[in-house]
């Protein structure tokens, strides 16, 4: 339990991502089997046994502890678990159980058993041990690091990138001896045969001019960039499951898309939400995306689609060698063949050289459409993001010139700098609205300019919140402007990050938000339907 | 005779605890003409008073804080142990274990013996002398950590997260919030019986009191000035500062710092998150509540006052006792960090949504 309390106190603290993969990384390289094997599983919410009773805990903690003082401890100290843990009193000073110890007996620990063993636990625990140990046994566990970011830190341990882990993760039980066995050099690379395993992603380099001019047009074919999530389909005969590209298995929040996925093999494609073959706004997606499991009248509101646009596997078959135009040849014949519901291909754009496809990007202005892919026809799908086989041709994003109207301080390593801005657009009235809030695009210096401007020009504080006069205009960039009911000015904007300070304008002179509102796209494209705009009417 | 009860020969005056026929206050929060000073933190020791007798080291850090001038007109050393009688009432000075200098003040009056302990502490701290005992009929204690949630561990244990967290990430420098009196001088002692013998770079708010600390016969070795370091040079070093100094502008200088911070509030999750702290290390000058009963224990006092602090759980957990416990509520005495948080809105930030804010024990902040 040591090593694993310590672990799971320093992740409770850490902000940074860099920081969370190196005390796992440590964590894993210092603690034995099968310990740690179960920390992963605690980690990746693979571990299963009868959770412990809130009252339970309560009950043996009463035993020893004055009702009076107990109450008043936890109405101080606000959760159950860390107050137990800090008022429980040291009587008898001892090693604590190991964390294999504690899983191992919790399987077959007998109900009536296990006040008295629990009890005996916390006897043995510092007060760290015993929040780790409760927080496990009552089901309360919340590590702060994904599972993902664990898979990277053994990646990094053995000198693999993690996604060699994802492909062999779900034919694994905890405490997943084989796995540390093959990353320790061992034992050969588990064999997840049959088993819904996630395949690395091929990802694409965001295309400069510098590469543009180098570019062999011909060799590369075009495909609208949607704006949703990338996701990959795996049907095997051990299972279905949908993931992100970064393997996290989404499969209990679309159980409309697992229900249509009647075939064998693996596809690439975008998460959407489509409308009558309409792409809904991307905040129709988030929606869905922040439900561990949609209710019945999600579902209907926001019904998801999968518009897909490559194939790794038909079957078991594996196809990831064969070159891009094989691959579509092979989509478009599986996809006539199966005729999958909820879903549809992405189709291909026929193009007759750089400025068709420049023309054509300048006037992708629909919500849904985040401008264009280029993918060479020649090139097999390659794990990770080699450069030169795919490129990504973002859409210029479009800009306003805005009024910062509240500062918040952020978190972490940001967390004593007004970092967070909320800024506004005049309505015709003379009204000054908030219309979204930025926190990037700025370097450290602009950043600490603005941090001080901010501490200076303060009128009113809320908390956290500076209210600053309303004198300074921010050009904020963004991807997309969409028209959102939860928004008090009517409008959300997608990506919104800051591009400049414009000290040099007068906050009267910004712009205002009739001129924003008509840059609003308002739905999606329907399939076949044309996605150009005349460049001149977007901006 | 009849011996008369502290109650009837010390009183709770708007200046604070009085003893009435010697005719000085301990401690007192507003200027007076007889101060005793159990020790040198600011709200114990405040400015401007006519006669202060305090132990030799309490004062050399009033003079050192204050100025020679503002430390009382006429200044009166006592040594630890040594009975002084004044007006008929005998004044012995006992270690309290919270800060150097720091001091019980024992005081009896004819037969009858109450002892003000002030902040105090029961932890071994290499940089004063331990607590002593002393048997009394009322016994007056702080409550700053009067909660059975506050257990401090072994500050050794704390010091260790510190050393791994450094071998972890040797390239951050590691910089510790604590109060510039006391707990400053308390980690750096303990960062040098674990064994760091390296130089430790300090904020420009501690420079005088180290100093001072070190004048008075505790090593504190090799103290470097951080403000005048270069960057590149604290990369994996050891900084020590006040608090207020780590979130703040001083802060962001340095190199992805570790925000570490020395305070009993650790103890507590949420209020450690809170402050913004990445490693907390929960090491207080101030008992914890094992040590509180156990100090009431050793006191064999029938009754005891409580100046400040979470004194309502204090009191029921005496009343299961048998003891008698009174509440003082003096208001003006701090808790672990006096007058240390910065006048930033962080301490009146609410909750984000959903956080569960426990309530601040009275004069924490
Ligand atoms: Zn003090
Ligand atoms: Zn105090």
């Amino acid at each position: 339990m040591t090593p694993f309390a310590a672990l799971l106190e320093r992740l409770l603290f850490t902000p940074g991502r860099l920081a969370k993969i190196a005390l796992l990384r440590d964590y894993f390289a210092h603690t034995p089997d099968p310990d740690r094997g179960y920390a992963l599983a605690a980690i990746a919410g693979d571990l299963s046994f009868v959770a412990a009773k809130p009252a339970m805990i309560r009950e043996i903690t009463m035993a020893r502890v004055d009702a009076t003082l107990f109450e008043w401890s936890y109405d101080y100290v606000g959760d159950l678990a860390e107050t137990v843990a800090l008022i429980w009193p040291d009587t008898a000073p001892g090693v604590a159980p190991r964390l294999s110890e504690v899983v191992d007996a919790l399987h077959d620990t007998s109900k009536a058993a296990l006040p008295a063993r629990i009890a005996g636990w916390l006897d043995l625990c510092d007060p760290s041990e015993r929040i780790a140990l409760l927080k496990l046994i009552t089901g309360g566990l919340r590590v702060g690091a994904s599972a993902r970011l664990a898979k990277i830190a053994l990646g990094e341990m053995a000198g693999l990138p993690a996604d060699d882990i994802e492909e062999v993760w779900h034919g694994l039980l905890p405490p997943y001896l084989p796995l540390f066995d093959w990353l320790e050099g061992r034992a050969p690379k588990p064999d997840a045969a049959g088993a819904p395993v996630f395949r690395p992603t091929m990802l694409a380099h965001p295309l400069e001019e510098a590469d543009a001019a180098s570019i062999d047009w011909d060799a590369f074919r075009a495909e609208w960039k949607w704006d949703g999530i990338r996701v990959q389909l795996v049907a095997t005969s051990g299972g279905k499951r949908l993931y992100t590209r970064t393997a996290e298995d989404i499969s209990h929040a679309f159980p409309e898309i697992l229900a249509a996925m009647h075939f064998l093999g693996v596809l690439d494609g975008e998460l959407l939400v489509l409308r009558d073959g309409q792409v809904a706004p991307f905040a129709d997606l988030q929606q869905r995306l922040n439900r561990k499991s949609p209710t019945a009248k999600m579902l209907a509101e926001f019904p998801a689609a999968v518009r897909l646009y490559d194939i790794l596997f038909d079957g078991d078959e594996d196809l990831r060698a064969l070159p891009f135009d094989a691959r579509r040849q092979r989509l478009e014949a599986w996809y006539a063949q199966e005729n999958p519901e909820r879903m549809d291909l992405s189709p291909l754009i026929d193009f007759a050289g750089p400025e068709d496809l420049a023309q054509l990007r300048l006037g992708a202005r629909a919500a849904s459409i985040e401008g264009l892919m280029l993918k060479r026809g020649d090139a097999p799908y390659l794990a990770g993001r080699p450069k030169g086989p795919w490129w990504k041709w973002k859409r210029d994003p479009l800009s306003i010139d805005a009024v910062l109207m509240y500062a918040q301080r952020g978190h972490g390593r940001r967390s004593s700098i007004y970092s967070d801005y909320t800024f506004g657009l005049w309505r015709d009235d003379g009204v000054l609205v908030p219309v979204g809030k930025a926190y990037s695009g700025i370097t450290d210096q602009e950043l600490n300019f603005l941090d001080s401007w901010v501490r200076n020009h303060t009128t009113s504080r809320f908390g956290p919140v500076r209210e600053v006069e309303k004198a300074l205009v921010l050009e904020i960039i963004f991807d997309a402007a969409q028209l959102s009911t939860r928004h008090k000015s009517g409008v959300a904007l997608r990506f919104p990050r800051i591009s400049r300070i414009r000290t040099d304008k007068p906050a009267a002179e910004a712009d205002r938000l009739s001129s924003l509102m008509a840059r609003v796209v308002r739905s999606g494209i329907a399939k076949g339907e044309t996605l150009v705009e005349a460049p001149a009417a977007a901006n | 005779m009849v011996v008369p009860h502290p109650e009837t020969w010390l009183r709770v005056l708007p200046q604070g605890l009085y003893c009435e026929p010697g005719g000085f206050f301990i401690d007192p929060l507003r200027a007076v003409d007889r101060a005793v000073i159990t020790h040198g933190h600011s709200d114990h020791a405040r400015a401007g008073h006519q006669a202060v007798l305090a132990t030799p080291d309490t004062l050399a850090i009033m003079r050192a804080r204050m100025g020679a001038e503002r430390a009382g007109e006429s200044q009166q050393p006592l040594a630890y142990g040594e009975p002084l009688d004044i007006r008929g009432v005998q004044v012995t000075l006992r270690p309290a274990g919270h800060v150097l200098g720091s001091a019980q003040i024992v005081m009896e009056w004819r037969g009858s013996r109450a002892v003000v302990s002030g902040d105090y502490k029961r932890q071994d701290d290499p940089t004063c002398a331990p607590f002593e005992p002393v048997e009394c009929d009322v016994f007056v204690t702080e409550a700053t950590f009067g909660f059975p949630v506050f257990r401090h561990p072994p500050p050794a244990h704390e010091i260790a997260k510190l050393l791994k967290s450094l071998a972890l990430f040797p390239e951050r420098t590691h910089v510790i919030g604590a109060y510039s009196l006391g707990k400053s001088q308390r980690v750096i002692a303990l960062l040098r019986e674990a064994g760091w013998d390296g130089p430790i770079y300090i904020h420009g708010a501690l420079t005088s009191l180290c100093a001072l600390y070190e004048e008075r016969g505790v090593r504190l070795g090799d103290l470097r000035a951080a403000t005048a370091a270069k960057k590149e040079v604290l990369k994996g070093a050891i900084v020590v500062a006040p608090p207020a100094a780590c979130a703040d502008r001083w802060g962001r200088r340095l190199n992805d710092p570790v925000i570490a911070r020395a305070s009993g509030w650790m103890r507590v999750r949420q209020r450690a998150k809170m402050a913004g702290v990445e490693l907390p290390m929960i090491i207080s000058d101030h008992a914890d509540w094992d040590d509180l009963l156990r100090s009431i224990a050793e006191a064999q006092a029938p009754e005891v006052w409580v100046t400040h602090g979470s004194e309502e759980a204090l009191i029921h957990a005496l009343s299961l006792r048998q003891i008698r416990g009174r509440a003082l509520r003096l208001v003006g005495y701090e808790g672990e960090e006096p007058g240390e948080e910065a006048p930033d809105e962080r301490a009146s930030a609410p909750p984000e949504p959903g956080d569960h804010l426990p309530p601040v024990a009275e004069g924490a902040a």
